[in-house]
């Protein structure tokens, strides 16, 4: 269980989530809806260690996270992986297609021999593996970016928004994609989206909860 | 289709329009050979000392004339030209290594090592760094080694605000994000995202810096704090001939200046130039 529990968070003097709760479960899709604003994001970050909040608990399978981004050791870090909204910004864009692929097999010294065989699931030819991101559309960079998110098989996946820019069969298949892998290896996802008719048609199969932010 | 356009690239900065850089890369290019090949193919003493053509006017013999103990001022010209430059080069990269250094630790640890840094930045800013570049030398016996300590010390702190604020852009950006969450530490975030993407500021910090550098070799060699006063640079050649000066002897001083606003300035064209290029929106805002 991933679970937050009071998370606030202000930037300055700005408050944008104030004692938020949010639990996401192994083996089922739970969703995260809410206007634009409401602080989706920013409960993604803290989800993803990768931003300390200003109050409250998180907890990844019981432990709970003192430390945070870097600090935060690399075990429980890459235990939950992150999904951006904008492929293109979640990239370097000096970077090819493979190399961003393969970068989390390179920063944790393993072989990256998966890396292919996971772009190859996403539908990323060879041919578009050596091309950089200036090169492919947003939906191919999105392929490659989920293949980078599933790449050392987090725990919970929690993906931002990651369709909201993208055509319909592309947001079909990265969904199948991501709910092949909840099935095969029992992860939690968090679906974040304000699309309704998208939460449902993605959080039913596996009766996963909806949870909604105002 | 884009035939039919004439692209920007064919119409801007024309041949004709910009002369200077032609101009200036090949002085640059010519001045590099005279350094190159110069000690290597004339086989002249540059200090060879003949009381009885001291001072003499510029003539065929001595295109630049000759000094107050009759040296042939083109040749310690050239000479001169060898020591400026490549102590410009070898202090331009200290102070730009350094910079680049303190930058990266200052951006990527942040929090109290990063106030750490700045504070030192900021006191070393508000010591004028000729004064303060001065102590240094003096601190040593003139030489090459004390002039490139000097400008190195007293010139990283440019380059580290440089980079600094560069890492502060780039850390916020969520590729970082990403890499953090793919179990990147620190120093691979560094290694694969920052300096990749600070390496065309780097280098252009550098380029910059070696004229700066040059001038200050021949203001400390002027001073006589720099180089020992037997070795042939600009800045002592130019001491030496202010000497004379008033007895009229013009030209003991005057190449060896040349000789330093030369090159630096052919630096500066050729710096602006690449700078209009790599950045296509000056280079549209240039044109209009």
């Amino acid at each position: 269980m991933l679970r937050a529990d009071g998370i606030t968070v202000a930037y300055g003097r700005q408050r944008v989530l104030r004692g938020a709760d949010l639990a996401v479960a192994p083996g089922v899709v739970t969703g995260l809806a809410g206007p634009s604003g409401c602080g989706k994001s920013t409960l993604a970050r803290v989800l993803a260690l990768l931003l300390r909040p200003d109050a409250g608990r998180l907890t990844v399978d019981g432990a709970e996270v003192h430390r945070w981004r870097h600090r935060a050791s690399r075990d429980l870090r890459t235990r939950v992986a992150l999904i951006f909204q904008q492929p293109r910004l979640a990239v370097d864009p000096r970077l090819t297609l493979r190399e961003i692929a393969a970068e989390p097999f390179h920063a944790t010294g393993r072989p990256p021999d998966p890396a292919a065989e996971l772009a190859d699931d996403l539908g990323l030819t060879s041919e578009l593996m050596v091309r950089r991101p200036h090169e492919v559309s947003d939906g191919q960079l999105q392929r490659a970016c989920v293949a980078r998110a599933l790449a050392l098989r987090p725990r919970y996946v929690i993906c931002d928004e990651m369709t909201t820019m993208l055509d319909a069969s592309t947001q079909a298949h990265l969904i199948a994609r991501l709910e092949a892998y909840r099935r095969e290896t029992g992860a939690g996802i968090l679906a974040i989206t304000h699309d309704e008719e998208l939460l449902t048609r993605w959080t039913e199969p596996s009766g996963g909860p909806t949870v909604r932010m105002s | 289709m884009a035939a039919t356009f004439p692209t920007a690239r064919r119409t801007a900065p024309g041949r004709s329009r910009r002369p200077s850089r032609w101009i200036a890369a090949g002085l640059l290019v010519a001045l590099a050979l005279a350094v190159l090949l110069v000690p290597a193919v004339v086989q002249l003493d540059q200090q060879l000392v003949d009381l009885r053509a001291a001072n003499q006017a510029p003539s065929l013999a001595h295109p630049f004339g000759t000094d107050e103990v009759g040296r042939d001022v083109l040749l310690r010209v050239v000479y001169g030209l060898r020591v400026s430059l490549l102590i410009g080069l070898v202090a331009a990269l200290v102070s730009v290594t350094v910079g680049t250094v303190a930058g990266l630790a200052a951006g990527t640890l942040g929090g109290t090592a990063d106030r750490v840094i700045m504070r030192v930045v900021d006191g070393f800013n508000s010591v004028p760094h000729l004064l303060f570049g001065i102590f240094i030398v003096a601190l040593f016996s003139p030489s090459a080694t004390a002039v490139v300590v000097s400008v190195g010390l007293t010139h990283w702190t440019t380059a580290a605000r440089i980079v600094r604020s560069e890492v502060l852009t780039l850390r916020a950006r969520p590729f970082v994000d990403a890499a953090v969450s793919g179990g990147s530490g620190r120093l691979r975030i560094v290694r694969r995202h920052f300096l990749p993407h600070l390496l065309p500021h780097i280098a252009l910090a550098s380029v910059l810096m070696v004229p700066h550098a040059i001038w200050h070799e021949t203001a400390l060699s002027f001073l006589g704090l720099g180089l020992p006063p037997h070795l042939a640079s600009l800045g002592n050649m130019i001491n030496d001939g202010a000497r004379s000066l008033l007895a009229g002897n013009w030209w003991a001083s005057l190449f060896p200046g040349l000789f330093i606003l030369v090159p630096t300035l052919a630096i500066s064209v050729l710096v602006q130039y690449w700078r209009d290029r790599a950045n296509p929106r000056w280079r549209s805002e240039l044109q209009l």
